[in-house]
């Protein structure tokens, strides 16, 4: 399986405690490079941060503090014909959402129903998932053109674009989903469930679900994460989410606040959503060893 | 609830009787559905399209141009930004991730630079170009780079911020599969750090290194919203300029050229790909 790691997927390997028998002069040096290079690279992400964070606290005057930026959110309005801020905040979150949804009830059941029933599909289904991955998303939408006018013959909302987003987010979810079902013996688990009459989708949602439930969750904040910070696609099929409006905000208006409060908003709110995935991926290896 | 089991249960043998004339891998067919339409037809889209022109018929004139000197010179910009981008983040990536291995490994320090690597990984974007604009660029709160918008290098400072932590999720697990034994015994037969490096750790992580270098190559390529965000007005590289030829206002938008270019693209990206798996595969010996 070609493993790329990915947003929040700790390495599981726990290594060897290294500096058990270390000579203490080497320990000594190594400490020496390890809290130089975590300084200095600690600097290089968090300076941008804090510039940003800085700018969107920005008064009238160059130099004063104020809080005006952040609550434009809710109610900036471009004068260009941009919608305003706050519907493409909702667009975004509302993807989120959907695209989270249709991951699962495509995804899940089917992966279960391979792994039980038709393992030979297995292979071309992990193909088929970690395919994107080969696929830059520019190339996909170039293809995506004629689909999506027909789509815009059904609906014209930009919430059309979660049909692309399943895809897009595909090999992160895939990959989260197979860990977790990996770990599990689905097959003991449904062959006991047959055996005491449950249906094949009782044995899917009632007994393998709940086994793998930090796996979908998993799959579930990675997806998000993959849809909050979206632009190319829906750049190119000319919808508004929130990187699009941020960006034609940018470009009509540089040095509005509001985009900048707006994005370290979207990011802190990442930043939560991975930190709960590093917790509940920290709490499973826990609970397991 | 034992009672609705019994029933259900009971009414289970009933239609058990006679097999289910519907083959299982019927209850695969939303997936692929879904996958054909919306992965597979897209692909197949661009590679058909590149082959015609705008009338409809068949050419070759869309490959053509692709050798063309202005488009040869949206692949070299893309190649020399992407290879820039990923030595530097891949070199320094390594270095951060074995400051980070040799630590305590459930450390509050690992811990977070996972976490952060994590967010940061993905952070590529609109929200990326902003934040260093308003550190480096012309409004900088840090210094004003006059080097800000010359390509490669202010947008090589750009995607370092999401190659370094890209490296350092990928390649950290390969770190961690180097043995304690492994050094323990290189220095007790006299060996120096630079020999243990030199003939045993170097050789031991070179096919992880070159596999995950080739995964931020990739990465690189096919990243397109930082790029746009950081300057809109001259395409330098591929995904740039299949953005110009959709998008063109002057009537010169040619969709089989945007076709031909995302053709060549695929195939970069396809054989870059190929060479990550493979090294994978043999890395994957000693990360046991």
């Amino acid at each position: 399986m070609a493993a790329v790691t990915s947003v929040g997927e700790t390495p599981l390997a726990v290594p060897a405690r290294r500096q058990v028998g270390m000579q203490a002069g080497r320990r000594r040096r190594l400490n020496l490079f390890r809290y130089v290079v975590f300084t200095v690279f600690g600097l290089f992400f968090a300076l941008p941060l804090l510039a940003m964070a800085r700018f969107s606290l920005e008064g009238a005057k160059l130099g004063t503090w104020s809080l005006t930026a952040w609550r434009q959110i809710a109610s900036y309005t471009s004068s260009e014909g941009i919608p305003p801020l706050i519907s493409a905040v909702e667009i975004t979150l509302e993807l989120a959402v959907i695209t989270s949804a249709v991951m699962l009830v495509l995804v899940v059941p089917t992966m279960i129903w391979i792994r039980l029933r038709v393992r030979w599909l297995a292979r071309a289904m992990e193909f088929l998932c970690l395919l994107p991955l080969t696929i830059p998303p520019i190339v996909l939408v170039v293809g995506l053109g004629p689909i999506y006018d027909k789509i815009a013959h059904l609906s014209l909302s930009a919430l059309m674009l979660f049909w692309v987003y399943v895809i897009l987010a595909l090999p992160y979810a895939y990959r989260a989903l197979a860990a977790g079902l990996s770990a599990i013996d689905a097959t003991t688990l449904s062959e006991a469930a047959r055996s005491l009459g449950a249906s094949w989708f009782s044995v899917i949602v009632r007994v393998i679900v709940p086994n793998m439930w930090d796996a979908v969750l998993n799959a579930l904040i990675l997806t998000w994460a993959l849809v909050l910070g979206e632009f190319t696609v829906a750049f190119f099929l000319l919808y508004v989410n929130l990187q699009v409006e941020l960006y034609s905000i940018s470009r009509n208006t540089p040095d509005a606040g509001v985009i900048f409060s707006t994005s370290t908003a979207s990011l802190l709110f990442a930043f939560v959503l991975l930190l709960i995935l590093s917790y509940v991926g920290r709490r499973r290896r826990a609970s397991r060893g | 609830m034992a009672v609705a089991a019994t029933t259900r249960a009971g009414a289970r043998p009933s239609r058990a009787g006679h097999r289910p004339s519907v083959p299982p891998w019927v209850g695969t067919v939303p997936f692929f559905g879904y996958v054909a339409v919306f992965l597979l037809w897209p692909t197949g889209i661009v590679v058909y399209d590149a082959f015609k022109n705008p009338a409809g018929k068949f050419t070759l004139s869309g490959l053509t141009a692709l050798g063309n000197a202005q488009v040869r010179g949206y692949f070299i910009g893309s190649f020399k930004l992407s290879l820039i981008s990923s030595l530097i983040g891949a070199v320094l990536g390594a270095i951060l991730a074995y400051a980070v291995a040799s630590g305590n490994p459930d450390g509050v320090i690992r811990r977070l630079y996972l976490c952060v690597s994590g967010v940061l990984a993905q952070f590529g974007g609109v929200t990326l170009a902003f934040a260093f604009l308003v550190l480096i660029g012309p409004v900088g709160l840090l210094f004003h780079a006059s080097w800000y918008f010359s390509f490669p290098w202010g947008i090589t400072v750009i995607y370092a911020y999401f190659q370094i932590p890209l490296m350092v999720l990928v390649f950290l697990p390969a770190i961690d599969g180097l043995k304690v034994q492994w050094r323990e015994a290189s220095e007790s037969l006299g060996s120096s750090a630079w020999q243990y490096w030199r003939y045993v750790g170097g050789p031991l992580l070179l096919p992880a290194f070159l596999g995950a270098l080739l995964l931020l190559f990739a990465n690189a390529l096919s990243a397109y919203a930082t790029i746009q965000a950081w300057e809109d007005a001259i395409p330098y590289t591929v995904p740039q300029q299949i953005w110009t030829s959709m998008s063109s206002e002057v009537g010169l938008a040619n969709i089989n050229y945007a076709d031909a270019l995302a053709l060549g693209m695929v195939v970069l990206v396809a054989i870059v790909m190929t060479g990550y798996a493979l090294l994978q595969r043999r890395a994957a010996r000693w990360l046991r």
